[in-house]
């Protein structure tokens, strides 16, 4: 058993880096190839070579994004084969298909247009050229649809049944996981954050180039286009934000009340705007959870359920049950799907023995309490709980920066507007600075997502632990700090690269 | 509409189709591995990459859709040989990371570790990371030592995680193979692709020695897979068992695959032949189509005819077979439904390449590009 949990802890952390990794350069991809789209768009429509300069200039700057997007993506799609095994064929007849379709419709897309994009420019028309610009764009923003999808199945599934005798679970209903409502509000919150982040990042180092005087024009041009841009998404990320919010709450309760770190349910709950959790509380015990809060009452209650009086579950409700909101506790979901478990092992039992009759008494058994299964697997009910203050600051620590955001975005349209962003410093400083905060805000997005999730690897279907291959935890150890080591160096280069090229500046080129 | 059987030999056939492309674009590697033999100036290196950099992102791509092809139509292979050939795939993926990068920092002002640094990179990546492929495709040959358990959970037996593949000759050899087969190619990717006397002048004798090495491997590995034992099942059991010569005895019932095999042969040699003797720019259209044939039937005849594709060395009756790994009958058809869109693909690349590649490179044109690797 030791060994088994430590397996998981290793195969969940070199998940957890090397998607973590991944993300810090997929967003900036998301949305940087919309905005050059935009900018060549421009230069298409005016012929003015200064926008094909400054589309170019970004361009350089996404390619070099892109090449370790690329590199760190090849990583994740095989390590569900190789650190998820069981998940791999448990659910895989469902999660294989969207990733095949992303590979086939999205990324071929992406790297053949690709091609024509950095060095089309004389080779093909600029009406090509053009639509070759957008439909890499077009293809990222597919590929991030079709891996949405995958990973809202696991946050709600639906659309498949258990096949008792291939003991997985097939896919019934494709339209149903294509249009699962989790995937939809995941999908549209998910590209508008690359897009906002793009913008952060255009605008920064466009006011870096207004800190050092340098290529006016050109950090003007960028910064009227990313500020425009930024600030309708911005809003547009806010509004997904709340559905998604909306989407927890009706599927995953646990998740939400970790997020909200609230352990007794109640109606009318509020929302903890800034607060700091108390370290000594644990679950089912009278401390009080928050050494300070501010809150802003009922607001939970709206925004996860749209309704000013809902009952909002905690914690403790979901553990240990709640008689009077009609809430099971863990504890007997555990026994019953014990009993599921026990059932299919009979199931298996009495077909292999040719024993048809008993055979089916046992699938009978196992069809009644086949909902609880994954929680069979779990050991105790704490299991059930997430990492609470991870869960907790993580999506705090978004929510907050998504509504900065929003606010520079603000700012700096309005003083180009009135053309006086030049002679604004404290703002250049400010919008310089808030491009680490953009990743930070995005890394801190999936970590809400995927730690609130546990222990689920799909929700209430298949715990974690059950996942994994069976592999030696030495050699998943042995291949996490490879990939820490050579995706640290490669990070590395890349900054260096990035900021030389910054500093060479569109006249460079 | 479909039977369950007819789709998962269709599934079948896309992935060594999609196996087989795979292998084609392999060029991209050999031409890697070629940097410092037919190029000996910076400027000739640089166009080399450059040539190549135009096409890297299609065959890593092509892994990527191999390996999502493979996970939406037979889970249980995913499940068996990732989890449980852990380091070898592992080692493919690292030889795969270092490419991606290699092309677009290799010339970049302050990239940290030097322009050579990269080119071993890309070095790695066409030599060991081909070799490796190579032998995790052997391994359908030779098998692997995993078992898999009632509820269709899998594990491996030996503690040396997929690294045990490399003590058998045969899957040495194949990867062998298709590392001589990838620098055939590259080679004569160059001769259609770049303009530069210097460079394609030194391009016959490597194809000359590449492929002597390559055709001693390769009759190697087909008088193997002639002669060697293979394993079928017994469609209405599912029972296994080892058959003397069983993928002769294939052949001989799909005589269509022993006639594609030997055209795809033919085309082979006649690609070398006039990329030899007359220079030809289009001998890798030759050679390539042979590659994608030859490739392919080599794939069908471990999946088609009852055969087993992944022999378990532990336990035989764990052994994979297209029947008893596949997705479900659903999600087969709606995989080819989306895979009507195969063709769709195939032709808009070919379109851009085309259109790409109408003028051969040379090193001026690498130095006025305002973007360039
Ligand atoms: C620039 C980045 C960024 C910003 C400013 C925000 N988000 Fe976000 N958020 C993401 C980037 C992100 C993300 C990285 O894209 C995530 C991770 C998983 C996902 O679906 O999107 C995410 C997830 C995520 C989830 C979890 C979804 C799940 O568990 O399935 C919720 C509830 C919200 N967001 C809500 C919000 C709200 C109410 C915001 C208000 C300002 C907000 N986000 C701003
Ligand atoms: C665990 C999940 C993920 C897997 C398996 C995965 C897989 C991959 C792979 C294989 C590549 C290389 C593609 C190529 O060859 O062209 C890639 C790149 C990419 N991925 Fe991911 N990815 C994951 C998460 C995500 C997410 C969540 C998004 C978007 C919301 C995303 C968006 C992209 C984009 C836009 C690219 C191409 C551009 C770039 O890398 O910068 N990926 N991914
Ligand atoms: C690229 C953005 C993503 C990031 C930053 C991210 C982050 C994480 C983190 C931090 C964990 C570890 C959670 C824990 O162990 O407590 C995790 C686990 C996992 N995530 Fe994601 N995730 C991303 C996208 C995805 C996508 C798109 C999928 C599926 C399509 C996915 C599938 C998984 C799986 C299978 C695990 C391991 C099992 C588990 O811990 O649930 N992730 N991810």
């Amino acid at each position: 058993m030791e060994h088994a949990d430590l397996l998981v802890d290793w195969s969940r952390a070199q998940f957890a880096l090397t998607a973590l990794y991944h993300w810090l350069f997929v967003p900036l991809t998301l949305g940087l190839t919309f905005i050059v789209a935009i900018m060549e768009t421009m230069y298409v429509k005016s012929g003015d070579e200064k926008w094909k300069k400054i589309t170019k200039y970004w361009m350089g700057l996404l390619a070099i994004n892109f090449a370790i997007g690329l590199a760190t993506g090849i990583i994740m799609e095989f390590e569900f084969g190789t650190n998820w095994s069981n998940y791999s064929w448990i659910v895989g007849d469902i999660f294989g298909a969207p990733l095949a379709i992303e590979g086939l419709m999205a990324f071929f897309m992406e790297s053949t247009f690709f091609a024509v994009m950095f060095f089309g420019w004389n080779k093909v028309s600029k009406k090509m050229h053009l639509l070759s610009t957008w439909l890499v764009a077009i293809g990222s923003n597919l590929s991030a649809l079709w891996i949405l999808v995958a990973n809202g199945w696991m946050q709600h599934p639906t659309g498949m049944s258990f096949n008792p005798d291939t003991t997985r679970n097939e896919m019934a209903n494709f339209w149903e996981v294509l249009f699962n409502p989790n995937a939809v509000s995941k999908f549209l919150h998910t590209v508008s954050s690359g897009y906002v982040l793009a913008s952060l990042f255009v605008i920064g180092i466009s006011a870096w180039y207004l800190l050092k005087k340098r290529d006016i024009e050109f950090a003007k041009k960028s910064i009227l286009v990313a500020s425009s841009f930024g600030l309708l998404t911005s809003m547009y990320l806010i509004t997904t934000g709340d559905e998604s919010a909306h989407q927890v709450a009706l599927n995953q309760p646990m998740k939400l009340a970790a997020m909200e770190g609230l352990y007794k349910g109640e109606k009318r709950a509020g929302i903890v705007a800034v607060g700091a959790l108390n370290p000594a509380k644990e679950l089912g015990d009278d401390k009080e959870t928050f050494l300070f809060k501010f809150e802003i009452p009922n607001a939970l209650s709206v925004l996860g359920y749209h309704k000013l009086d809902a009952y909002v579950p905690g914690m403790d409700d979901l553990v240990n049950g709640n008689k009077e909101q009609g809430i099971v506790s863990v504890k007997e979901k555990m026994q019953k799907g014990k009993l599921a478990i026990k059932a299919l092992a009979d199931y298996k039992k009495y077909k292999k023995a040719n024993d048809s009759s008993h055979a089916e008494e046992a699938l009978k058994t196992f069809k009644t309490y086949e909902k609880y299964m994954g929680y069979g697997y779990l050991k105790k009910p704490q299991d059930a709980l997430p990492d609470v203050a991870l869960t907790f600051y993580s999506f705090h620590t978004m929510v907050g920066l998504g509504f900065w955001f929003l606010l520079l975005f603000v700012l700096v349209l309005y003083y180009t507007m009135k053309d006086s962003i030049e002679s604004k410093k404290w703002l250049q400083y400010a919008a310089l600075f808030t491009i680490p905060l953009g990743y930070v805000a995005q890394e801190a997005g999936w970590i809400t997502a995927e730690v609130g999730r546990q222990p689920w690897a799909i929700q209430d279907l298949l715990p974690v632990g059950m996942a994994t291959s069976s592999v030696a935890t030495s050699s998943v150890m042995i291949t996490f700090w490879l990939f820490a080591v050579l995706f640290t160096a490669l990070l590395l280069a890349e900054i260096k690269i990035m900021l030389k090229q910054i500093k060479i500046g569109p006249e460079g080129h | 509409m479909f039977d369950l059987l007819t789709l998962q030999q269709y599934w079948w056939f896309l992935v060594s189709v999609i196996g087989a492309l795979f292998v084609f674009m392999t060029f991209v590697q050999g031409g890697q591995t070629l940097l410092y033999t037919l190029g000996q100036t910076e400027d000739e290196r640089d166009l080399l990459v450059n040539s190549l950099g135009r096409k890297w992102e299609l065959s890593f791509t092509m892994l990527v859709m191999f390996g999502g092809a493979l996970f939406a139509a037979f889970p249980l292979f995913y499940a068996v040989s990732f989890g449980g050939a852990y380091y070898v795939w592992m080692a493919i993926l690292f030889c795969f990371i270092i490419q991606a990068v290699a092309y677009e920092y290799r010339k970049k002002p302050d990239n940290l570790y030097g322009e050579r640094f990269y080119e071993i990179f890309l070095y790695i990546n066409g030599s060991l990371g081909i070799f490796l492929i190579g032998v995790a495709l052997g391994t359908l040959f030779t098998g692997g030592n995993f078992v898999v358990n009632d509820l269709h959970l899998s594990h491996w037996t030996v503690q040396s995680y997929g690294l045990e593949a490399l003590l058998n000759p045969f899957n040495v050899v194949f990867g062998l193979m298709l590392v001589f087969l990838a620098r055939v190619q590259g080679a004569l990717y160059f001769f259609n692709n770049v303009a530069e006397n210097s460079i394609t002048s030194r391009i016959k004798k490597v194809v000359l020695t590449n492929f002597i090495l390559f055709l001693v491997l390769f009759l190697f590995v087909v008088g193997y897979i002639l002669f060697a034992n293979g394993y079928r099942y017994d469609p209405s059991t599912g029972v296994v068992s080892v058959e003397r010569m069983k993928f002769l005895h294939s052949f001989m019932d799909m005589p269509v695959l022993l006639a594609a095999l030997l055209a795809g042969v033919a085309s082979l040699l006649y690609g070398v032949y006039i990329g030899i003797v007359k220079q030809a720019r289009k001998a890798i259209w030759f050679t390539g189509i042979g590659t994608i044939v030859t490739v392919t039937v080599v794939m069908l005849i471990l999946g088609w005819d009852n055969s087993v594709y992944y022999p378990s060395l532990a336990d035989l009756q764990s052994s994979l077979t297209i029947v008893n790994s596949s997705g479900s009958h659903y999600t087969l058809s709606v995989m080819s439904v989306v895979s009507l869109l195969v063709p769709v693909v195939l032709l808009y690349i070919f379109f851009v390449w085309r259109s790409m590649d109408k003028t051969q490179m040379t090193i001026d044109e690498v130095k006025s590009d305002s973007h360039h690797y």
